[in-house]
This record gives structure tokens, C-alpha cells and sequence, in this order.
């Protein structure tokens, strides 16, 4: 299971003065299994990235394969596609539209050719899995909180059983407490469902704590592709594209050139803390007098 | 009394049934006390639902208050027979930046308010060059705001409310659809107007980043104001935010962490500069 | 995809024809739609085409532009050329069956496409150099004489120019959701006529939704701006007549003279 971009270009308007590349010469695996952060700023070419996975874009050149086929060959089931690659809009407002929660949730288990009752089952399933309450299934999506409507638009793909899911920004909008819940629950998809996932991001600070494996877009190229703290190591570069490192990078920084033997390669708090720690007890510093040390 | 004083403020959503009948009230605002100095720069935090952008309406006289007394520059929203003067010297800047831009012109857009108001068209003109070079956004005069980024049509919604010269601007999360770098756009237009022309500014967002440069900080929920102070008083209660579905900037994280396991350091502290200065001293 | 129509979409560009006061166009494409009827002679035609390509060359707007705007209506242009072409009578110029092609038909065939093409283009014409600003101040400003039998001019013209500005926005979000419900397995191409009706349905609430959400935000955004109707109101750009206006009037009302005095002479 996996997806593959071969030599992909994509050209908006070709031939025209208004022709702008989207993307060039891109190549790039997603094996089955990861969890995969995106990130790239508004107009780098991210959002055409990843409507080339489930084939909602054709590529002006070169070839997208899944599982090693060409899905954009002739006979390709690419309906069939969308149900094993899942995507995930920024807006649920776009997507919710039934009167009933669950009703709305059926609607890709229904398009799959499932009945209403194979459906509603898998929409039970998949609303269980983000952590939506029972209670609520027969409310309005449109009365939902932010958080919740997030919530049914994600239930609305993931009760498709895609072996990937993709998603757009998903905590754009939402408070920090709502924001962690729902990366939270994606991680658990990842983690106890084994779903591939892949996440677009504007948050260093959330792809820092979360993924295994960063990619960055940029002008439509992929300039790094690794660890989020190899990537985040190139923090200057990620400047020049508009980009930046999480603050704990910077401080780790800052702490090293004004002599603190810590590891500049930390991205999250935990981290940072233990290394900080570590270094002060290795010099020795007075803050650490009086206060118990563990 | 400030520019804008709320005492005892409360407001009643209704949900009406089909005949007309309230359904259901739920109280959005409750008891709200607040007090706003001319010339500062003031947060309101709160997660989603928490009463902030009520409470922002009010500032306005997009609402009116079901309980208790709002007034903008002395004037009670209630009892004053031109809503216009209201909304005028407290301008307001909206969340989502495609719904409140008129104009299909930049400059169009932002001689909108002017208009409204009956001001003579060479002095339009005058406001709207004025504005216009306050945020930056000269360049774009004769530009589709459809063809602007986020923060960039943002900032032209910005300089719609400056060309009706108010004395302050009410900003209910006008950051929560733009990508980082257009926060920090919208941010540094705001915060310039604040320390250049002396505008009072109300900020209603949830992103812990925007508030550490406020003068004054209130943090709502369920309708209350439950903590008030400076960023550095409110930042130093990790816990009560975390309770309040809010959080910290990372580098006051990470500090609060630090002094939870011995560490010995200040509470509150906001920025990078300053807990690299303290760790290496 | 759905962005591409052009047809009338402002062109900025900085030519006299831009710069004319909005009324002045009205008017203009009133002449000009009027003569096309008037005409109904080869010369007469020639005319008319003389004229709009002066006025399109004056304009700076491409001409490919202008034409990439006429696919909209390429199949309305097909369909009434292959009617007129069939069911016109007289001299029978090719037989098959039932179907017949006269040279009577052929000529009116001609005559429609031409028509329907210049109709058209001139409007577009007036669309694509003015702002929808400006042509609704034009609008108001022109009908403003129907206020006195209560017709509210400028809501209505207030309306219109929302309603410009939402276009483009809303066809870019019709895009999104359309992908949006495509990813969720939705199918907007197969299937009959009510089967296609019924599958809207996904992409429509969502985008009548939005629709109402957006005007009730805008109308608090035009609140806050102290929006309370045209009365008091001033305006940033006044309408006033200048010089090139006058010229613009006296060449108007010479084509017009000359299309009339074709139609009397029959030329």
C-alpha cells in the first residue's frame, strides 16, 4: 500500500500569461504506515500536492501510482482510489450537508454501495473513533461547535476506511484546547488503527511534537524531506521560504551560542526540557541549587 | 471612565421556534466589568464560545446589551440616538477577510465608510490615502481585494475602519483564518497604528503569541472575565489557562517546566531573549 | 475549470474607453445594440463592425480576451444557426429527407450569429472596461429618475454590486466543494437527469449555506461601517460628465444617424 509521484508536474493555465507551475519534476513515496507532516506556506504548491493522491488533480506530467498502478490510466478506478485515499478539507463547512449528523457521515459509505444499515454501521464506527458522543448523532452538523463539525467532516471520510488519510489543515481555526484534542485523536487513528497519515500543517509547533516524517514545499519543489528535527535544522533556509523553526528551536539555539552545552536538535517541550536540565546540572549553574534536581 | 466601560454587562441569545416563541435563551455575556484606557492596547482571550466576540459586539453597538450599560467614549449604547457616532469612533475588523470587504476596488473599499458618513469626496480621498499608507497598502490601491492574500485583505479591512478616523479598534479574531506569516502582518499593522497614532486597540483572538505585546489582558469564559492582568501575570498561571482551553506560548512553557523540576525561575516569562538571558547568566 | 468564464469580467487597463463615465457606455451599448437591429444590409454590417473594432482597438482589451468570452455561448450560437438554417423557407439550396437548407436560411442563419456575436461582445465590451462600481453608480445615477415612483435605485444597485464582488468567491468555493464531496465518493457526471438534479445536492446546501453566511456577516461588516441606506451619503468617485464624455455622445449619435439612415434608404 503506498503512494508514489513520478517526475509529477503540474502547470495551472498552461500556455497562457496566467500559467503559473504548481509543481515540478516532484517524486516522492508514502509507504504505508507513517505519519507524514506537510508544510509549506499559502501558494507553495501543498494543496496541489496532496489532491494529487487521490487523483482529484491530473498531472500535467509524469505519473502518480498507487500500490504501483497508474491511476491515471484509462480503466483506473479512481472512485474506487478515493476510498482507500482519504482527503480531508480544511473547511467541514464544505463537506456537511445532510440534516443529521450520522445521515451526513453515510454519505461516502453509501456512495461506496453500501446500504443504509452497512452504512450507518461504519459511520457509528468512525464517529466513535474521533470522539464523537452518541448523543449528538441525530443533531444538526450546522449547530455543531468548530471542534465538532472538524470532528464529523473527519468521520465523514474515515467511515470510507481509507488505509491513508489526508489531511488539510485540520486545527485551522480552533482553540488550543480543541486543536490538541483533535491532533490527539488523529494520532490515535495512526497508532491504534495503523492509518497512514498524512497532515498539512501551518503549526512547526504541532508537526514538531507529532509527525515521524517532515516534508517541506516550497515554489512548487520539495527542498526537505526527514526528520522533523533534520528539517528543523535548516531553520534559516525555512526562513527564506517563509517558514520557521518551532520557538523551542530557537531557544536551544540561543542557549548554545550564549554557552549552554544543549542539543540544538530538540523540537518539543519535553525534550527541551530534559536537555536543558542535563546541561545545567553538567555546568554546574546555580539555578539548580536549593530546587530538588531529579 | 475610559474609552470603553461595560458595567454589569449581560446578553441573552434567543432561539426562537417556528411560531415565534422563545425556545431557548442562553446567557452569552454575564457580569461583565471592564474598563479600557484611551490609547492602550488590550487582549481578550477565551476559547471558542467563551462570550468574546459577544462581548466584542458590544463595543460596537452590533449588540445591545439585555442587562447592565455599555459606554464608548462616555456615550451609552442604549440611549444614543446616533448608533453612527458609536460606530464610528470604535471601528471594528472582522475574522473572516473575503465577508467584509465591499469594494471591489482596494480604494473603493476603503472610502466605503467615509461615504457612509456624508463626508465631502475630496476629503474621501484624503482619508482614504491616509489609511491606506497607514497599513502599508498603498502599492495595492488599485487592486481586486480578490487577488490579495489573507493578512493583505485584512489590512485593507483595517484601513476601511482608520479612514472613518475612529479612537479605537475592536478586532474580533481577525488572525484565526491566516497563515502564519500573514498573522504576523495583520499584528505588526495593528501594533504600529496603537504606538503611531495612538489608536486604542481591542484584540479578541485565542492565539497566546498575538497577546504577549498588550498592555492589559482580560481571559473570558462561559460568559465571565475570569482572569485580567498584564501578559506576564496572566502567562504566569499555566494551569488556570490550561483549565480555561487555552495555553501558553511554548518558551513560557518550557520555563514553567523547568522551574517544576528545580529550576529557579521568575514566573511568567514571555519571550526567547528573556529565559536565555536567565538560563545563561 | 468554472473560473474560466470571462465573459465580462473587468479588464484593467488604462484607455479612454476605461476612463469614460459609466453612463456614457450605457448608453453607448444601448446605440450599438439598437443599430445591429436597425442594420440588416451587408454594408450595414460592415459598419457596424467598423465601429465595434474602433472601439475595442481604443479599448487596449485584447481581442482574444474578448473572444475566450464567447465560448459561453458557443452552443446557444450553434443552435439557433442549425434552426434558422432548417426552417427558414425558400430557395432550396440541399435536401435530405425532411431537412432542407435554403439560401433564405443560410442568410438569416448568417445574420442571427452575427447578431447574437456583436450583441454580445459590445455588452461584454462595456463590462470588461468598467468596474462593477462604477457601472452600478452608472446604473443608479441613470435610473434614478424612477425613485419617484418608489423603485428603491439603490438597493438595488447596492445589491448588484455585492452581488459582482461574491461572484468570483463563490465560484472558487463551488470548486472546493464540489472536490470536497468528489473525495467523499460523490458523482457529478453520470446518471440521468434527476439522478444529476438529485446529486447536486451535496454541493449545493453547503454553497446556499456559505451564501447566507457571507451576506449576514457582510451586512454587519456594513453596519460597523455606518451603512444605513443612500440617503446622506456622499460618493469617492462622483459621476461628472468631462469633455470626452461630449465627444463620445456626438460619435454615438452619428452612427446611430447613419444606421438609421440605412435602414431608411434600405441600403
Amino acid at each position: 500500500m503506498s503512494i508514489e509521484l513520478k517526475n509529477v508536474t503540474y502547470t495551472y493555465s498552461p500556455g497562457t500569461a496566467y500559467e503559473i507551475h504548481a509543481l515540478k519534476d516532484i517524486n516522492l513515496t508514502i509507504p504505508d504506515g507513517q505519519f507524514i507532516g506537510i508544510i509549506g506556506h499559502t501558494g507553495s504548491g501543498k494543496s496541489t500536492l496532496i489532491q494529487h493522491f487521490n487523483a482529484l488533480i491530473r498531472p500535467t506530467s509524469g505519473k502518480v501510482l498507487y500500490n504501483g498502478e497508474d491511476v491515471w490510466e484509462e480503466h483506473y478506478n479512481r472512485k474506487n482510489l478515493r476510498s482507500h485515499v482519504g482527503l480531508v478539507f480544511q473547511y467541514p463547512e464544505h463537506q456537511l450537508f445532510e440534516s443529521d449528523v450520522l445521515s451526513d457521515v453515510c454519505f461516502g459509505p453509501m456512495n461506496q454501495g453500501l446500504s443504509r444499515e452497512e452504512a450507518e454501521e461504519e459511520a457509528r464506527k468512525a464517529l466513535f473513533q474521533v470522539g464523537f458522543r452518541e448523543k449528538n448523532f441525530k443533531k444538526s452538523p450546522f449547530e455543531l461547535s468548530g471542534g465538532q463539525k472538524k470532528r464529523v467532516a473527519i468521520a465523514g471520510v474515515l467511515a470510507m476506511n481509507p488505509e491513508i488519510l489526508i489531511l488539510d489543515e485540520p486545527t485551522a481555526g480552533l482553540d488550543p484546547k480543541g486543536r490538541d484534542d483533535i491532533l490527539d485523536q488523529i494520532a490515535e487513528l495512526h497508532s491504534v488503527r495503523g492509518i497512514t497519515i498524512v497532515l498539512v500543517s501551518h503549526s512547526m509547533e504541532d508537526v514538531a511534537k507529532y509527525v515521524e516524517r517532515l516534508i517541506v514545499v516550497n515554489k512548487g519543489e520539495l527542498p526537505f524531506d526527514g526528520r522533523p528535527r533534520e528539517v528543523f535544522s535548516h531553520y534559516k533556509e525555512l526562513e527564506k521560504m517563509g517558514l520557521a523553526a518551532p520557538q523551542i528551536t530557537y531557544i536551544m539555539h540561543d542557549l548554545r551560542e550564549k554557552g549552554l552545552q544543549v542539543d540544538p536538535g530538540a523540537t518539543t517541550v519535553p525534550e527541551a526540557r530534559e536537555d536543558i536540565l542535563r546541561a545545567l546540572r553538567e555546568a554546574g549553574s546555580p539555578l539548580l541549587k536549593g530546587g530538588r534536581t531529579k | 471612565m475610559g474609552i470603553i466601560k461595560t458595567a454589569k454587562l449581560g446578553f441573552d441569545y434567543f432561539k426562537y421556534d417556528e411560531d415565534g416563541n422563545v425556545q431557548e435563551m442562553q446567557r452569552a455575556v454575564d457580569d461583565v466589568n471592564i474598563d479600557i484606557r484611551e490609547g492602550e492596547f488590550v487582549a481578550v482571550l477565551g476559547h471558542n464560545g467563551s462570550g468574546k466576540s459577544t462581548l466584542a459586539k458590544h463595543m460596537n453597538a452590533l449588540l445591545l446589551p439585555t442587562e447592565g450599560t455599555v459606554w464608548i467614549d462616555g456615550m451609552d449604547t442604549l440611549k444614543e440616538p446616533e448608533l453612527w457616532e458609536i460606530r464610528r469612533r470604535a471601528g471594528m475588523v472582522f475574522q473572516n477577510p473575503d465577508n467584509q470587504i465591499i469594494g471591489s476596488i482596494v480604494e473603493e473599499d476603503v472610502g466605503f465608510g467615509p461615504e457612509n458618513m456624508g463626508i465631502p469626496t475630496e476629503d474621501i480621498w484624503k482619508r482614504v490615502e491616509e489609511s491606506l499608507q497607514k497599513t502599508g497598502m498603498s502599492a495595492y490601491r488599485a487592486h481586486s481585494p480578490n487577488k490579495l492574500s489573507g493578512g493583505q485583505k485584512q489590512r485593507v479591512a483595517i484601513a476601511g475602519v482608520m479612514a472613518m478616523r475612529p479612537k479605537c479598534i475592536v478586532l474580533d479574531e481577525p488572525t484565526a483564518m491566516l497563515d502564519p506569516n500573514g498573522r504576523r502582518e495583520v499584528l505588526e499593522a495593528v501594533r504600529q497604528l496603537n504606538k503611531q497614532e495612538k489608536v486604542t486597540v481591542v484584540l479578541i483572538t485565542h492565539y497566546m503569541e498575538e497577546v504577549i505585546h498588550a498592555d492589559h489582558v482580560y481571559v473570558m469564559d462561559e460568559g465571565h472575565v475570569v482572569l485580567e492582568g498584564t501578559p506576564r501575570e496572566i502567562f504566569s498561571q499555566v494551569e488556570t489557562l490550561k483549565k480555561y482551553r487555552l495555553d501558553v506560548p511554548q518558551v513560557t512553557l518550557l520555563a514553567y517546566e523547568l522551574k517544576k523540576s528545580g529550576v529557579d525561575l521568575p514566573d511568567g516569562i514571555l519571550t526567547t531573549e528573556e529565559l536565555v538571558n536567565i538560563l545563561c547568566q | 475549470m468554472i473560473r474560466d468564464i470571462t465573459i465580462g469580467q473587468y479588464y484593467p487597463a488604462d484607455s479612454v474607453i476605461h476612463r469614460l463615465d459609466p453612463r456614457t457606455k450605457l448608453a453607448g451599448t444601448l446605440v450599438f445594440i439598437i443599430s445591429i437591429f436597425l442594420f440588416h444590409t451587408l454594408p450595414g454590417y460592415a459598419a457596424a463592425t467598423v465601429f465595434l473594432a474602433a472601439v475595442i482597438r481604443i479599448s487596449k482589451v485584447p481581442v482574444k480576451f474578448i473572444f475566450k468570452g464567447l465560448k459561453a455561448i458557443f452552443l446557444i450560437l450553434l443552435i439557433t444557426m442549425v434552426f434558422n438554417m432548417l426552417l427558414t423557407p425558400g430557395e432550396e439550396l440541399w435536401r435530405f429527407g425532411i431537412l432542407r437548407i435554403t439560401r433564405e436560411g443560410i442568410s438569416m442563419a448568417v445574420r442571427m450569429a452575427i447578431r447574437l456575436v456583436y450583441l454580445v461582445v459590445g455588452s461584454s465590451l462595456m463590462t470588461l472596461t468598467t468596474t462593477p462600481n462604477q457601472l452600478t453608480d452608472g446604473l443608479e445615477k441613470s435610473l434614478r429618475p424612477l425613485n419617484k415612483i418608489h423603485v428603491p435605485v439603490h438597493e438595488i444597485s447596492m445589491m448588484m454590486s455585492i452581488a459582482l464582488r461574491f461572484i468570483p468567491i463563490l465560484l472558487e468555493e463551488t470548486d472546493k466543494i464540489m472536490k470536497a464531496q468528489i473525495a467523499r465518493g460523490a458523482d457529478f457526471e453520470s446518471g440521468n437527469l434527476i439522478q444529476k438534479v438529485k446529486n447536486m445536492v451535496p454541493l449545493l446546501v453547503p454553497l446556499f449555506i456559505s451564501a447566507f453566511r457571507r451576506a449576514n456577516d457582510l451586512a454587519m461588516a456594513m453596519e460597523a461601517r455606518c451603512y444605513h441606506g443612500g440617503e446622506h451619503r456622499t460618493q469617492m468617485k462622483p459621476l461628472q460628465y468631462k469633455k470626452r464624455d461630449r465627444l463620445a455622445y456626438l460619435a454615438l449619435f452619428l452612427y446611430l444617424a447613419l444606421a438609421v439612415l440605412f435602414r431608411v434608404l434600405g441600403i
